[in-house]
Parts: C-alpha cells; sequence; structure tokens
C-alpha cells in the first residue's frame, strides 16, 4: 500500500510496529500475561476520559463543585464520561497490584529485569499519587476532609513531614491554592512522568522479552551459548530441578 | 550485548547479612517508641550486619594493597654551583617533554567539560529560581489570622460557645473554621478565655463537642460571617478515628498526641479578637488558672514533647 510504504521509507515505524506486534513470546504465555496489557488499557482510558472532563472543570474553590454538578446532571454523557473516570481508577489501580503480584509470583523481576521492576515500583507510586490527588478534585465534603487527612498523614513523618504537608496544601491550611495545586499535579506533572516511564516499561518489556511461567518446561527466550555451569546453585525456589537452566545448552 | 554475556548474570551471591541488618532496623525502629535500650541495641546490630553485608558484597573487588616502590628521581643540581640551568636538556629541549606525551589535561577534555559546565551553569540559571517558585510560596507570606469574633456580652462566663467565622472572607467558606470559646472571667484583672481549635491534633479532622447544641440559639455577628452558638460540653471527640478530649483539651482517650491547639486573643473596644495559633502539649488545672505548655503551631499529628518530638526537630515557617 503506497501511504504505509511512504510512511516506512521515511521513517520505519511500520517495521518498528510489526516488530513490536509480532515478536517471539514463550508458547505457554497465559492469560495471567495480560495484566499488564489491561493496566496499560485502563491508563488510556483515564487520559482519554481525563482530557475530556477537563474541558468541563474548573478547578476554582468557588466553581469546582457547581462545574462537578453540572458535569454530572446537565451536560449530555457527562454522568457516563465522569462515571468511567472515577470507576476507571479504581480499575486501574486494582490491575497495578494485579499486574505486580503476577510478576511477583512468576518471578518476573529477576535477572535481567529488575529494572524494569524498579520503574513498576515508580509507576505505582505514580499511579496512587494521581488517585489521591484527583480524590480532592469534585471538591465536596468527602473530598476535602479526605485531602485534610492524608495530607496530615504526610506531616507526620519524621522530619521533612510537616514541610512535605505545607508545600502540597500551599499554605497553612487547604484552601484555593490546594485545589490549583492538586489539579496541576494531577493533569500535568504527573500523568507526564506516568507516561514517559510507560514507555521506558514498554521498551524493556521488548527489549528482555516475557518470562515464561514458573511451571514452563521449555527454556525461554533464544537460543544461548553453552551454559558454563554456575558455582553457586542458581536456581529459583519456583522451578523444579532440570526442568530449566540446566537443560538450556544440553 | 553479546549472545555470551547474557549467560553471566550480574548477580551477588547469597547472603544471610541483609536479614540480620533488617532485624537490626526494626529493632531501631521499634525502640524509637518502645524505650531508647531496644533502640541502641537495634542501631548496633544494624551497624555491625551493615558493615559485614558491605563487606560481604564488596569481597569480590577489593583487592589487597599492592605495596608500591616509593618514587626516586636524581636529585636537582643545586643553583648556582656552575651546572647548567635545570630546566633544559641538552638539546635545548624542555625535560618535561617526556610527561606530555601523556596528557592529562587535553584540548577536547577541556572543550567538553566546558561545555557540560556552562550547560550545568545555564540549566541551574533556568531551574533554581522555578524550583524556589514552585516551593517557596507555600512558606512566606503567610496570613496572620485576626479575626473579631463578637462583643464580650455573647460571651458568658463559665459556658463554651462554638464560633464559627471565615479566615479569609475573600475565599469564602472553605476558609471555614470552628472555635470553642469559654470566658474564664477575670484573673486579677485581665480578662481570661478558653479558645480551642476544633481541629483534632491526630489527623485534621472536625472535633465536635460532647453534650446537645442549641442550634436554635445561633446568633450571626460581625463582619467575619461570625457564627455563635452556645452548648455545654462534657468534653470534645472526633468523628473520624474516635479522639476524645476533655474540656481544657487534654487528650483523655484515642490516637491525638498532644492536646487540642488554641488561639491567641485580646479584647479591644470590648470585642474579642482571635490571634495566632499555637499548639499545647499538655494543660494542667483549669480555666482562669490554667497551665498551658505552650509551642509553636505544629501540624495535626505532630508531637510537639517528649522523646517523638526529636523526630520533627524544624518548625516549619510561616
Amino acid at each position: 500500500m503506497y501511504p504505509l510504504d511512504w510512511l516506512e521509507e521515511r521513517s520505519g515505524l511500520i517495521g518498528a510496529t510489526k516488530y513490536f506486534l509480532f515478536r517471539k513470546v514463550p508458547r505457554d504465555t497465559s492469560w495471567f500475561h495480560t495484566l499488564g496489557s489491561a493496566t496499560l488499557t485502563a491508563f488510556l482510558v483515564q487520559a482519554i476520559t481525563g482530557v475530556i472532563l477537563a474541558f468541563y472543570y474548573k478547578p476554582d474553590a468557588d466553581s469546582a463543585y457547581e462545574s462537578i454538578q453540572a458535569i454530572t446532571n446537565d451536560l449530555t454523557l457527562g454522568w457516563l464520561v465522569r462515571g468511567m473516570h472515577r470507576w476507571g481508577a479504581s480499575v486501574f489501580v486494582i490491575l497495578m497490584f494485579l499486574h505486580m503480584a503476577r510478576v511477583f509470583l512468576f518471578g518476573a523481576y529477576k535477572y535481567p529485569r529488575e529494572l524494569n521492576w524498579i520503574i513498576g515500583v515508580l509507576l505505582l507510586a505514580l499511579g496512587l499519587a494521581e488517585g489521591f490527588t484527583g480524590y480532592l478534585l469534585p471538591w465536596d465534603q468527602t473530598a476535602y476532609w479526605a485531602t485534610v487527612v492524608g495530607i496530615n498523614i504526610n506531616a507526620t513523618a519524621p522530619f521533612l513531614g510537616p514541610f512535605i504537608a505545607q508545600f502540597l496544601q500551599g499554605g497553612a491550611a487547604i484552601g484555593d491554592d490546594t485545589l490549583s495545586k492538586f489539579y496541576a499535579l494531577h493533569m500535568l506533572a504527573i500523568p507526564g512522568a506516568l507516561m514517559g516511564l510507560i514507555g521506558l516499561h514498554l521498551y524493556l518489556v521488548m527489549r528482555l522479552g516475557v518470562t515464561s511461567p514458573p511451571w514452563s518446561k521449555e527454556a525461554a527466550g533464544r537460543d544461548r551459548a553453552p551454559v558454563v555451569e554456575p558455582t553457586t546453585n542458581g536456581r529459583s525456589g519456583l522451578t523444579r530441578p532440570g526442568s530449566r537452566g540446566r537443560s538450556n545448552g544440553s | 550485548m553479546s549472545q555470551h554475556e547474557t549467560e553471566k548474570p550480574h548477580l551477588p551471591p547469597p547472603s544471610l547479612w541483609p536479614l540480620g541488618f533488617a532485624i537490626g532496623i526494626a529493632c531501631l525502629l521499634t525502640g524509637l517508641v518502645v524505650s531508647w535500650v531496644a533502640a541502641a541495641v537495634g542501631a548496633v546490630i544494624a551497624l555491625v550486619f551493615g558493615f559485614l553485608w558491605i563487606r560481604d558484597v564488596t569481597s569480590a573487588v577489593r583487592v589487597p594493597a599492592v605495596p608500591v616502590e616509593p618514587e626516586t628521581r636524581p636529585r636537582a643540581p643545586a643553583l648556582g654551583d656552575g651546572a647548567p640551568a635545570p630546566t633544559e636538556g641538552e638539546d635545548g629541549m624542555p625535560l618535561m617533554s617526556e610527561q606530555e606525551i601523556g596528557e592529562t589535561y587535553s584540548r577536547s577534555g577541556f572543550l567538553s567539560f566546558t561545555t557540560l559546565g556552562l550547560g550545568a551553569v545555564i540549566g541551574g540559571v533556568i531551574t533554581v529560581p522555578v524550583l524556589g517558585f514552585a516551593v517557596l510560596p507555600s512558606f512566606t507570606n503567610q496570613r496572620k489570622q485576626n479575626v473579631e469574633l463578637g462583643p464580650l456580652e455573647e460571651f458568658p462566663e463559665g459556658r463554651y460557645v462554638i464560633a464559627t467565622y471565615l479566615e479569609d472572607p475573600e475565599i469564602g467558606e472553605v476558609s471555614r473554621r470552628t472555635m470553642f470559646v469559654r470566658n474564664n472571667g477575670l484573673l486579677e484583672t485581665a480578662p481570661s478565655f478558653t479558645i480551642l481549635f476544633s481541629r483534632c491534633v491526630h489527623l485534621g479532622c472536625p472535633v465536635q463537642p460532647n453534650g446537645p447544641v442549641d442550634a436554635d440559639k445561633m446568633k450571626k455577628v460581625g463582619e467575619f460571617n461570625v457564627e455563635l452558638t452556645p452548648v455545654q460540653p462534657s468534653g470534645f471527640g472526633c468523628p473520624c478515628h474516635g479522639g476524645q478530649y476533655d474540656t481544657e483539651g487534654n487528650r483523655t482517650a484515642g490516637p491525638p498526641v498532644r492536646a487540642l491547639d488554641r488561639a491567641e486573643f485580646s479584647v479591644r473596644d470590648g470585642k474579642l479578637w482571635l490571634g495566632e495559633y499555637y499548639s499545647v502539649g499538655k494543660v494542667e488545672g483549669t480555666g482562669a488558672r490554667a497551665r498551658i505548655q505552650r509551642y509553636g503551631h505544629a501540624s495535626p499529628g505532630v508531637h510537639v514533647d517528649g522523646i517523638e518530638s526529636w523526630l520533627y526537630p524544624i518548625e516549619v515557617p510561616g
């Protein structure tokens, strides 16, 4: 097809996309391996619905609550998009934890994927920060007092805690400044960091490949050079002796 | 990465030292709450095991020191004894030329360091003020509270009045604060008031008076949208996590870490004015005769006295 060839010749993007979509994965991957993509999908839903909610939301102490009421009750389909964003936030957090549990239980955080685990932990922290900052934005009693308690929990951290709390609320008490600060963090700073780290996360997944489940009888990955018998016992506790690792080179 | 490299994971050998280190840290943290002895023991355990762990992990890269022969060079002939000038060799070239072969500071190295350094300076000039603007406004030029609560007649002696007001009328209802105000009568000739801030010193929820509130007797006074409601509480309780306080603001039950915060006051033209907040460690005695351990205003949940206050050494400005 001509337009695709034109694009491929100038950017190589078609080849890169094909490489990403048709790369080899272990034969016995299962539904467990879809939790990461599910989390990504949930994030994309949050990003898109969030941008659209920002068309109509007013981050101002006087009008924030009214604008949320208008989105929910007056604007056509506003209830649906706000509902998607609101419930999608919980789905996103739950899926992050399930994905993390899968990676942990499959031992997929081990060499050479340690760095991807660390990036994942940062993504989890940023995801929870999205939840915390987003919770204030409806600007109702629940939002206000939950944020009071959340900020004051930060304040109890030793040494810098009180400073973190005062920075978060933008003064001695929660007010107008807190709302705009949380809105900026929720809309710009944290999503930007999330997107960058997700890109890095996916790059490492592509570079290092997908782990096969611990019960897999097949060696994962590409053909390798003959194994030099390690001096220490390098088997993980989850594999049966001889099922993997040792059988690679023979 | 070559094929062969992937077969040699860069993993440290298994080690039990981190376990002892973790136990030491846990003991230390528990000790901070429980007793100094446990904390000291934990610190010692963590230090010893941490040292052993580091020694274990770095054993592969640490090599025994190689003895080096002391450097010797021919002694330069002393000036003025008729020998040729020491800076030049036999053919007139400087003696240094041999060392210049292995240049320690090359032109390209100088240029890349200059470029990097200049980049760092430019980056700093841009970043530092921007970071300052991101952080400092939260700590500087904070409003000083100065609110009129109404004429003294509204505060009968020995009874609590719930006073709610707008701390900053410009930003509206979000700045509404609640104080529990009790007129203690005169101490000698000076007026005495107990003014408790309603924010729970556990995590900042609104404390409620334990007793019936007569909402019908609510009065509105003054320009700060003040609402005054008389109440006769047996104490104060927090709905969030169950903190309880007596009528002097001392904690009687639950998670709070100190007594309720208070506010300064002044009487001008027969009217009660609220001043700055301050935090209270403990109150001994009651009413006008109460002895109050006063501290600067601290966040809820922050200890102002006792060992735990060492965790919060710097008071937040503003």
